[in-house]
């Protein structure tokens, strides 16, 4: 009875999902999605101060004269799409898990982390054939640090992945009723691609 | 990791030993004690800083400290004070003791979120204060406004950048347990219009804190990248723009202010009436105010830029939004007057602190509606006028409540009760230090003395000299209070359980309370301001306005 609630808080919190309601009502409903979410809004908001930023400058300083920040659009719209798809196989990775398939969401998972993973190599490549560095003026600053800032999130919610994958391997280990991890790899992934649209389409396109 | 609640033995789980408090604990009351306890320690280092200030000021010349000095000391007093004490104390320490009692809950919806944001806070303290000794801290303000922070030393200014993203860090963390908390952990057949008004404000807070906060460390990390990096985000000559990050920097730090006033506003709201003995006055008006007070202190936060060159049309908006929210804060402060008319007042130390608070709020309210007004602000601006108007909304404001609720919840806390006497000396004392120390100042910027200088025109040294006699009765009045605590733990009187007769559901449980706050079920509290009367018994043979004022609910 005493420690019934910090008893159940740790064992959620350590992935344990063996423990039940113990029938004196000291149990919460899992709000950790819940916070997971609020979470987002606030990291959500820091990308918004950040194009904030970026639309006063591109409106209010104009750069210097001979300044390039026409890009090549190929690469990044292929990353684009790479990092769509990945969001659909990771949706498909969780049809698959609530149609209780274990091998085929783990399957999904690998792909989904693998098509983070190609989207990360394609920024470097990106990176390393601009003809604009760190520096270089208002625009490649504000480029390299947006671009910058979400590629970490892509390298997070990569490894989210992985690990969830890892996991996974133990029978059992998400179902259908009980998959925090997954859904949190899930709703991140979900979230990292769709400031991915918004980014592609302020940097690249506007 | 859970030791401190585990390991000890059913029968001696109400008593926590003092290791507990230096313990990675999750339980809710410890980590409230914790951010309680930490705060008040660096809120004496702020104070100090403070003081050195007044000292440096009571002569026109910089002759007690060097300026770069007084430029290090005036930045880490800010900091330190408003995110190391006000915003800590105000929503992690009163916020983390009483939410989970209001809700009915038996601790916080993510007790180990909660334990790492509390310890993200001594750390990064520390590394901020360290910073002095280690290369010079800081000197660019609490604002760290560019050009002048990418300019000053930057070892200091990267060590203030990182403690204050670790602090904001630990804001979030909070402020994400207080919505979960709030909005998902009441107890079953509690609603959201029956919580004590102190949970709408954590929840509005919380909701600020999470939509700002994460602007400013935006904004922070491109400032260490002009710092580190060499870019030029924010550094004019390399065809950047400063005002930029001012606009980052105020979406953020208005609503800071409400980040520290809110809670103050609902604190009050839970003292007020126990000790008047009356329901709250209009509890729906008070939530719909706060409310209002989020959304519109999300939009007002130009009006600390008016010297920025911000465009005619963006000043007229501006200007018109900070005059409107003076609406919903007046709504708050009539209410609190009509709570405590024709009431059975209690002149306690918690009631004298509240109602100082109601008296220092007003003037602060009344000089930022004058300052929101544009010909005025440019008059003023950067002058004592604004030092002064801010210190009246968070020392005459929040801190008073924040002393107010120590008194008031310190019987709940430690289950003794303080000294009245020397409560109400302390009351004294702090209200007329801070009146003298910061009422003169009004005086000094609107004749034009800067603010944030070291030296000043010798014709303001007399009143510069009032002001820095009011700093010593406010150093002077922190004595009684420490007298008061530490005594009152050893030898105070028993509280019992519920010194006040309150009918909130923090006092329908032991003093201190057990681990898990109740030793059966959570009570269902259904009308917690239900005082002197029941519900719906507003008599319609009330003739005038003050019959209906005393049994207004």
């Amino acid at each position: 009875m005493t420690s019934t609630l910090h008893d159940s808080q740790k064992r959620t919190f350590h992935g344990d999902h063996s423990a039940g309601h113990d029938g004196q009502g000291e149990e919460h409903r899992d709000l950790r999605l819940f916070g997971l979410a609020t979470f987002l809004v606030a990291d959500a908001m820091t990308f918004a101060g950040f194009f904030a930023a970026y639309l006063t400058f591109r409106s209010v300083n104009p750069l210097a004269a001979g300044a390039i920040y026409e890009q090549e659009l190929l690469l990044p719209s292929l990353n684009t799409l790479i990092l769509l798809a990945s969001s659909i196989t990771f949706h498909q990775a969780s049809k698959a898990l609530m149609g209780s398939q274990p091998d085929g969401y783990r399957r999904w998972l690998l792909i989904s982390a693998l098509l983070g993973s190609t989207f990360m190599v394609g920024q470097m490549v990106e990176y390393f054939h601009l003809p604009f560095g760190l520096t270089d003026n208002l625009f490649a600053s504000t480029f390299y640090a947006l671009t910058g800032f979400h590629g970490l999130h892509v390298t997070l919610g990569t490894l989210m992945i992985l690990i969830v994958w890892f996991q996974a391997r133990q029978p059992g280990r998400f179902t259908p009723d009980n998959h925090f991890g997954f859904a949190a790899a899930e709703l991140y992934w979900h979230f990292v691609d769709g400031i991915w649209i918004i980014l592609f389409a302020l940097l690249y396109l506007l | 990791m859970t030791v401190a609640l585990q390991s000890s033995p059913p029968n001696q789980q109400d008593s926590g030993s003092w290791r507990d408090y230096f313990s990675f604990s999750l339980d809710h009351k410890v980590i409230g004690i914790q951010y309680l306890v930490a705060g008040f320690c660096f809120y004496l280092v702020g104070g100090a800083l403070a003081g050195m200030i007044r000292v440096e000021l009571v002569t026109p010349l910089s002759d007690f400290i060097g300026r770069e000095t007084y430029n290090q000391v005036l930045t880490l007093h800010g900091t330190v004070m408003i995110f190391l004490w006000i915003v800590p104390v105000v929503n992690g320490a009163f916020g983390n003791y009483l939410v989970p009692f209001y809700v009915g809950a038996r601790d916080m919806a993510f007790p180990r979120l909660n334990a790492v944001a509390f310890w993200m806070l001594p750390p990064a303290g520390l590394m901020l204060l360290s910073s002095y000794f280690i290369s010079g801290a800081a000197q660019s303000g609490w604002t760290a406004y560019p050009p002048l922070s990418i300019t000053t030393p930057a070892v200091g200014q990267i060590i203030w950048i990182v403690s204050v993203l670790l602090l904001g860090g630990s804001s979030i963390f909070g402020a994400v347990n207080f919505i979960a908390t709030v909005l998902k952990m009441r107890r079953p057949g509690l609603q959201l219009f029956r919580l004590p008004l102190f949970c709408w404000a954590m929840l509005a807070t919380s909701v600020l804190v999470v939509l700002t906060t994460p602007v400013l460390a935006g904004a922070l990390l491109l400032l260490s990248m002009d710092i580190v990096a060499g870019t030029g985000f924010f550094n004019p000559s390399l065809g950047g723009n400063a005002v930029v990050y001012q606009h980052l920097f105020w979406f953020y730090s208005h609503p800071a202010v409400y980040i520290m006033v809110l809670p103050a506003f609902g604190l009050v709201s839970e003292i007020l009436p126990i000790h008047s003995r009356k329901p709250l006055f209009g509890y729906k008006s008070m939530v719909y105010s706060i409310l209002a007070i989020v959304f519109l202190g999300m939009i007002v936060w130009a009006h600390h830029m008016f010297t920025s060159g911000t465009p005619p049309w963006m000043r007229l908006f501006f200007t018109i939004a900070t005059a409107i929210i003076a609406v919903p804060t007046g709504i708050k402060f009539f209410n609190w007057l009509a709570t405590l008319w024709n009431g059975k007042l209690a002149l306690n130390s918690a009631m004298l602190f509240c109602c100082g608070f109601i008296v220092n709020f007003v003037l602060g309210g009344i000089t930022g509606v004058a300052l929101a007004q544009v010909p005025f602000d440019i008059h003023v601006h950067d002058t004592y006028f604004v030092v002064a108007h801010f210190h009246y909304i968070v020392y005459g404001g929040t801190v008073f409540v924040i002393f107010g609720a120590i008194y008031h919840w310190f019987p709940k806390m430690s289950g003794r009760l303080l000294d009245e006497h020397l409560g109400r000396l302390h009351c004294l004392l702090t209200f007329i230090g801070f009146n003298l120390c910061f009422f003169p100042q009004h005086w000094l910027g609107l004749n034009g003395m800067p603010r944030r200088v070291a030296e000043y025109d010798p014709q303001f040294q007399l009143i510069n000299q009032v002001s820095s006699v009011g700093a010593l009765i406010m150093a002077i009045s922190t004595l009684p209070f420490l007298i008061n605590v530490f005594s009152s733990l050893v030898a105070g009187k028993a509280a019992g359980d519920n010194p006040w007769k309150a009918l909130t559901p923090e006092w329908l449980t032991s003093s201190p309370p057990p681990v898990e706050n109740w030793h059966g079920e959570a009570p269902l509290v259904e009308e917690p301001y239900g005082y002197g009367h029941r519900e719906g018994s507003l008599s319609l043979e009330a003739l005038s306005g003050r019959e209906l004022w005393s049994q207004g609910r």
